[in-house]
């Protein structure tokens, strides 16, 4: 079974060496798929004569050294264009479009990398949750404890990493959908700066705010997975015209030099004990003492917010007036509702952005990268509707996303690592400037390395 | 005894949108705008000059 916990970096290594067969590799994780994945409910398609076929290029290609994520298996979430299959986006509505006509342009980049496709993954509907639950496709389930969500909305992308079906799966992240299921899975989660990756054929939620990015159990795997994602787009108009910034060989610089803080004031607030342990435990490792506030974080998170909602609703407002019935009631109700706020308030939301991205980078002139929790809690029980902040009875599904939200309001860079608690793990947040992964990933690194975060291996794997 | 400005608006604005709105779904939608208004009357209420851009910029 060490198979089944083997990192994107070891499987490439060793296919690109020829100590194994790309065919046997697959054909190993197309079974575990099998296998696991009626417990964990994180699959919704999976491509295995595609997967076959592209594993039998790799075993015949004369310059297989060349590709960095050599056979490295991967899996999207249905929100990703897959040529030949449905965009669902988590949704009934959209399982009536013609099948796609060409994938994504980052599964065509992972793929150009020498990754192998393996299938599509289960989500909130449209994206607009952050537990991980799906009215159409039941919940996507977490590894360490099945009864427990995900997080979403890419639940199905950090349930199929964390449960060691794949090493590798790429999700979106409007508010905080990477990094909580990253921190209720224990899983390495990496939302890039605000235009780095394109979105090029992907479904869209808040054009404002929407990011993808990769899910990993090493941030060597996040790296290399990110440094073959990167360039401009011109499918993707907000994709950055950026040349390729290579973060994989800045990895082993260590934490010499930077000078890292944690997030007080709002992000002090509302944490259970074990997401206080967790970034204690981080920032002790890190060598982080400053504590440094990030001024009006609630409010930006009520700007987000505001954004999110007016701007859901103006993408789904067709589809609401014809076929309400259809969605996920959570998914409607809120996005009724979005539709019925005026333009003004949304307006000021995008003044108010402006002005809080520029207090925020004035941090950055005196600190490299901030520590903050990623959730407030563990992960809860699926179905679970409300819990307990700071004394206060407060519906789960908005505020899991209490402290991502702040923080990808502006775009900033973050990894979510996780820290190993028991009996449940929980993430940390690393934040960084403005197209700064590499700090973000070369802390998160030094981290790894003296074990402060790891991702857990679930029980469920030894049965 | 007078009637609920919010739901006067959730009516009014559903009826003007052309959005469906079942009887069973407007105290789901009724909290769901309170939340988001509240979140915005937090924003509007934060004064910045009238000279203040919002962050989204078009570039012909």
């Amino acid at each position: 079974m060490a198979e089944t916990w083997s990192t994107a970096a070891e499987i490439a290594a060793a296919v690109s060496a020829g100590e194994r067969s790309a065919a046997a590799v697959v054909e190993a994780a197309l079974t575990r798929i099998a296998k696991l994945n009626p417990a964990l409910n994180a699959f919704t398609a999976v491509t295995a004569e595609r997967a076959r076929t592209k594993a039998k290029a790799i075993d015949a290609a004369p310059d297989k050294r060349k590709l960095p994520l050599a056979d490295v298996p991967f899996a999207v979430k249905n929100l990703f264009d897959i040529a030949g299959l449905a965009t669902v986006a988590g949704s009934k509505i959209n399982r009536a479009r013609p099948p796609a006509k060409q994938d994504a342009a980052l599964i065509e980049r992972l793929e150009t990398a020498g990754a192998v496709f393996v299938g599509a993954l289960n989500m909130g509907e449209y994206a607009y949750d952050f537990t991980g639950e799906n009215l159409h496709d039941g919940p996507s389930r977490n590894p360490h404890d099945t009864s427990r969500m995900t997080g979403g909305s890419s639940g199905g992308s950090a349930s199929a990493v964390a449960g060691g079906l794949v090493p590798l799966a790429l999700g979106s992240d409007t508010n905080g959908s990477i990094r909580v299921p990253s921190s209720l899975c224990g899983i390495f989660g990496l939302k890039p700066t605000y235009g780095r990756l394109t979105r090029a054929r992907s479904f869209p939620f808040v054009a404002s705010l929407d990011h993808l990015g990769p899910f990993a159990r090493c941030t060597r795997d996040l790296a290399l997975s990110y440094d073959a994602m990167q360039g401009p787009d011109e499918d993707d108009p907000a994709c950055a015209q950026k040349d390729v910034e290579p973060a994989t060989p800045m990895l082993t610089r260590g934490l010499d030099g930077l000078r890292i803080a944690v997030a007080g004031g709002y992000f002090r607030k509302g944490a259970f004990p074990e997401a206080s342990e967790a970034l204690t435990r981080v920032a002790q490792a890190a060598g982080a003492k400053d504590e440094i506030e990030i001024p009006e974080a609630a409010r930006a998170r009520a700007a987000a917010y505001v954004i999110t909602a007016t701007e859901g609703a103006a993408l789904h407002l067709a589809r609401l007036q014809c076929q309400a019935r259809d969605f996920d009631p959570a998914v409607r109700d809120r996005l009724i509702a979005g539709a019925m706020v005026p333009a003004t308030l949304a307006h000021k939301a995008q003044i108010f952005r402006r002005w809080y991205r520029e207090q925020v980078l004035k941090l950055f002139e005196r600190t490299d990268a901030i520590l903050a929790p990623a959730t407030p809690c563990t992960a809860p029980e699926i179905g679970q509707q409300t819990f307990m902040l700071d004394g206060v009875e407060l519906p789960v599904r908005p505020n899991l996303g209490l402290y991502t939200q702040p923080i990808s309001f502006i775009g900033l860079p973050v990894v979510a690592v996780p820290v190993p608690l028991k009996p449940l793990p929980i993430a940390v947040q690393i934040v960084a400037a403005p197209w700064r992964e590499d700090v973000a990933l070369r802390i998160a690194h030094a981290l790894e390395r003296v074990g402060a975060v790891a991702a857990p291996r679930p029980a469920l794997m030894e049965a | 005894m007078p009637s609920d400005p919010l739901d006067d608006f959730l009516l009014a604005a559903a009826r003007t949108l052309e959005l469906p709105l079942e009887e069973a779904w407007q105290p789901a939608v009724k909290a769901n705008l309170a939340v988001t208004l509240t979140h915005a009357a937090t924003v509007a209420e934060f004064a910045l000059p009238d000279e203040a851009e919002p962050a989204p910029v078009f570039r012909a």
